[in-house]
């Protein structure tokens, strides 16, 4: 999985009004870093869905930096944007590339952000690295999930472990894990069925799916990603603090970046919670996605 | 992060109060935090901007002065214009004279198109109508198979096949013409609004079939991009109306207001569950109050008006205020939710509560009965005073209700934490707090 910028790029800059060009623009009309341009940053940064809190932040941090280092020059401005940026996104970047055996990942989130899509692309990427996959349809409650999940698997070319419908998707993760642990498999992915972070009852299931995986294996899940639509907006803060409550999020899965949304709520979720970003979703294809970089994120956010 | 913004408001016009007078700077004090609630919303920025001059406008021209609660009145204006803006009126959708009446629903991925058909197609049959569903997602694996399984669930015939979509549109209309099904509900691929060929075949669809409405559906959780995508699709094949989903979570619907404001589109549906019942009507003032931030102040004074006690709510507002809340009003409390519906429709109505604030008071209706069990299998002393209830008495408890201590525990830790809360709203008087919600119906 190579990552390339060009891709990124394109999918982040596809509307008229690009933040570079808003930028630059705002920069041709002050020659100094004044009020009005600290004002038009924070037009852009709200428009990209950082939300007010963290944009307020952000552009006090440029101010207090351009003043500490006596910059004046408004072109400057982008630079100390992006060292902003990129070092909130990079204060929450601790993730372990270590595998276990199996190694176990739980795929959680609201409704419709690409839970089951990520997984043919996750699948895809290790099986691209020669590792055996098997994937889990714990999703047993939305209509055709199962059947979704299975031509997936069907297409990327690795097995799955088929459910009823309404069966307890804890037992299906089970009978996953157990399997991949007899059978010498190396990943095991668990689709879960998406779920409003506020339903009690269904985040108890997901509480119960995580138990029962750490009865099949001691230490499963190894990582459980919160996938998250990039079109999201403040709601991706509340999103992130209940999932991370109920089952401990280790990373996020940023889909459908493709579009015209920036994705910006990434930094307010950085900016509050310690959780990284892992992925970056670019299209509805097993290929279309990349390793998240926060460098190259905020680089293509501001560059 | 977010204060409820009635409080914030008060906050601003408090110092005001004493002077009795209100000046342009105040207004333009108490819009900074209303613009602050609507991003934090997701509204717009530009369309705040716009919003924000124009109620600015409307508040120095209106008698802010005379009103007794300049911060009332300032929500009040506010509400009354974002209810404006969404749309007063409900807008029904239109049916052809000669049937079959087509509805063609379109979004982005996974916005909640195929649930949402599945919703329409029950609620229109139940109004009597026969609809025909139409699988035209040729791409998305399963995406026939999930409209096959709902329209299965729902006994409602399905149209599919191997064709491209265009073509199965037209076959589908000839079909229900032909079967005799007056109403045509279209479910096709989530896509960007950005994706040339796929929003072309839109327009294919569209003009061979020509429907009667096309309803955007567009997820509640959206963030300023709401506004790009509903331009869009409005610009490259018009829209009809908008269809709402996912406003059962604690999203706090922003989007609606871009959406309504670059569209001009009415707002027809809300989805507010996976469950192919739960689809509202649209209420602007409602979806106000909630952008707002003040909770679903409307709906939960019209239903705690339908159902609780008039008699009840005056006695437990003395207990608030004498902060003698036992587990006997708590018991009391819940009968009285429990005739105004789920639980947590209700708390996500009470300003302030949607969110953090409830976290972890949170009960689910089936654990509403477990609690009613151990509240009944308390003595009288218990109930009253509730802190004597030691180990031993918890676990008489469990035993009598047929629960465990750790319901027990949680159930007084609940208490505890409610009562500790009512003693803070109780301390913010009473009086104030009633009227700053109450007063605009
Ligand atoms: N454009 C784009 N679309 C995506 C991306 N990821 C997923 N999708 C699409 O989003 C829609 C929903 O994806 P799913 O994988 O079914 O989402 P989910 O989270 O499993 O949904 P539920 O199980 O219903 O909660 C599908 O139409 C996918 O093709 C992405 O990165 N870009
Ligand atoms: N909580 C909640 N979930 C909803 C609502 N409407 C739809 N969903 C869920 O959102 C997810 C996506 O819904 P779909 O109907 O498959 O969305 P779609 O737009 O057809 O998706 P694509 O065809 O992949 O573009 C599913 O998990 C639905 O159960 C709603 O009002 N509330
Ligand atoms: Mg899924
Ligand atoms: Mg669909």
């Amino acid at each position: 999985m190579k990552f390339s910028l060009e891709k990124l790029k394109f999918g982040l800059f596809k509307t008229k009004e690009n933040l570079l060009g808003r930028i630059s623009q705002a920069v041709g009309l002050h020659k100094k870093i004044d009020q009005e341009l600290l004002d038009e940053l924070e037009e852009i940064l709200i428009k990209a869905d950082v939300g007010p809190s963290t944009t307020v932040r952000i552009v006090e941090g440029v101010k207090k930096e351009a003043t500490k280092n006596k910059i004046e020059a408004s072109e400057k401005v982008i630079g100390l944007l992006k060292d902003q940026v990129t070092s909130i996104l990079t204060a929450g970047e601790t993730s372990s590339n270590d595998l276990f055996s199996p190694h176990v990942i739980m795929m959680v989130g609201v409704n419709g952000t690409g839970k089951t899509t990520s997984i043919a692309k996750l699948a895809k990427d290790f099986k691209d690295q020669g590792k055996k996959v098997l994937m889990a349809a714990c999703d047993t409650f939305r209509a055709a999930a199962g059947e979704q999940l299975e031509i997936w698997a069907k297409r990327v070319g690795v097995e799955m472990v088929k459910s009823m419908p309404n069966q307890d998707p804890a037992s299906v993760a089970f009978d996953a894990i157990n399997s991949a642990s007899a059978r010498g498999l190396d990943v095991v992915i668990a689709d879960t069925a998406g779920r409003l972070h506020t339903k009690v009852n269904l985040m108890e299931e997901l509480k119960k799916i995580k138990r029962v995986m750490g009865k099949a294996l001691s230490g499963a899940p190894h990582e459980v990603l919160l996938v998250i639509d990039a079109t999201t907006g403040q709601n991706g803060l509340s999103q992130v603090r209940m999932f991370n409550d109920a089952v401990g999020i280790t990373g996020i899965f940023l889909t459908k970046l493709d579009g015209t949304a920036k994705g910006g709520i990434m930094i307010a979720i950085a900016d509050e919670f310690k959780v990284p970003v892992r992925y970056i979703g670019l299209g509805e294809k097993p290929e279309d996605f990349q390793k998240f970089d926060p460098v190259w994120f905020a680089e293509a956010l501001f560059t | 992060m977010f204060e409820d913004l009635t409080i914030k408001l008060e906050g601003i016009f408090k110092k005001l109060r004493g002077r009795g007078k209100l000046s342009e700077s105040n207004i333009k004090d108490a819009l900074k935090e209303v613009r602050l609630a609507l991003l934090e919303a997701d509204v717009n920025y530009k369309v705040v901007k716009e919003f924000i001059s124009q109620v600015e406008v409307k508040a120095i021209g209106q008698e802010v002065l005379r009103s007794i609660t300049p911060g009332q009145q300032i929500i009040k204006i506010v509400n009354d214009e974002l209810t404006n803006l969404l749309g007063k009126e409900r807008v029904e959708m239109m049916f052809s004279a000669q049937p079959p009446t087509v509805f063609m629903l379109v979004g982005l991925q996974g916005s909640g198109k195929t649930t949402a058909c599945g919703k329409l197609a029950r609620y229109y049959r139940k109004k009597g109508r026969f609809p025909l569903l139409v699988a035209a997602d040729v791409y998305r694996p399963a995406a026939v198979d999930q409209l096959k399984i709902l329209a299965k669930m729902l006994d409602i015939p399905i149209f599919s096949s191997k064709d491209d979509p265009v073509k199965i549109c037209e076959a589908s209309v000839e079909r229900a013409r032909k079967d005799g099904k007056d109403l045509v509900i279209i479910d096709t691929a989530g896509r960007l609004h950005i994706d040339e060929p796929l929003m072309l075949e839109l327009l294919n669809i569209k003009k061979a079939v020509s429907p009667q409405e096309i309803v955007l559906v567009a997820d509640a959780m959206t963030g300023q991009d709401a506004v790009n995508i509903a331009k869009t699709f409005e610009e490259k094949i018009g829209l009809d109306g908008i269809f709402l989903t996912k406003m059962d979570g604690d999203a706090r619907g922003g989007a609606a207001l871009s959406i309504r404001a670059v569209t001009g589109k009415p707002i027809k549906f809300v989805g507010v569950g996976e469950k192919l019942d739960a689809l509202e009507m649209f209420y602007p003032d409602r979806i106000a109050s909630r952008i707002l931030g003040m909770g679903d102040v409307v709906s939960l004074v019209e239903k705690a008006e339908e159902t609780v006690d008039l008699e009840e709510a005056k006695k437990l507002e003395k207990k608030l205020k004498k902060e003698t809340f036992t587990l006997d009003d708590f018991y009391a409390q819940l009968q009285q939710i429990k005739k105004m519906g789920s639980l947590e429709s209700i708390l996500e109505m009470i300003p302030g509560m949607g969110g953090k604030m409830m976290k972890g008071l949170k009960i689910d209706d089936k654990a509403m009965v477990r609690v009613e069990a151990v509240i009944n299998s308390m003595t009288k002393a218990e109930r009253q005073k509730p802190h004597i209830i030691d180990g031993s008495r918890r676990k008489r408890i469990a035993l009598g209700s047929g629960t465990s201590v750790q319901h027990v525990n949680q159930l007084l830790k609940q208490f505890f934490m409610m009562q500790k809360m009512i003693k803070n709203f109780s301390k913010m008087d009473l009086k104030k707090f009633e009227k700053g919600f109450f007063s605009f119906r």
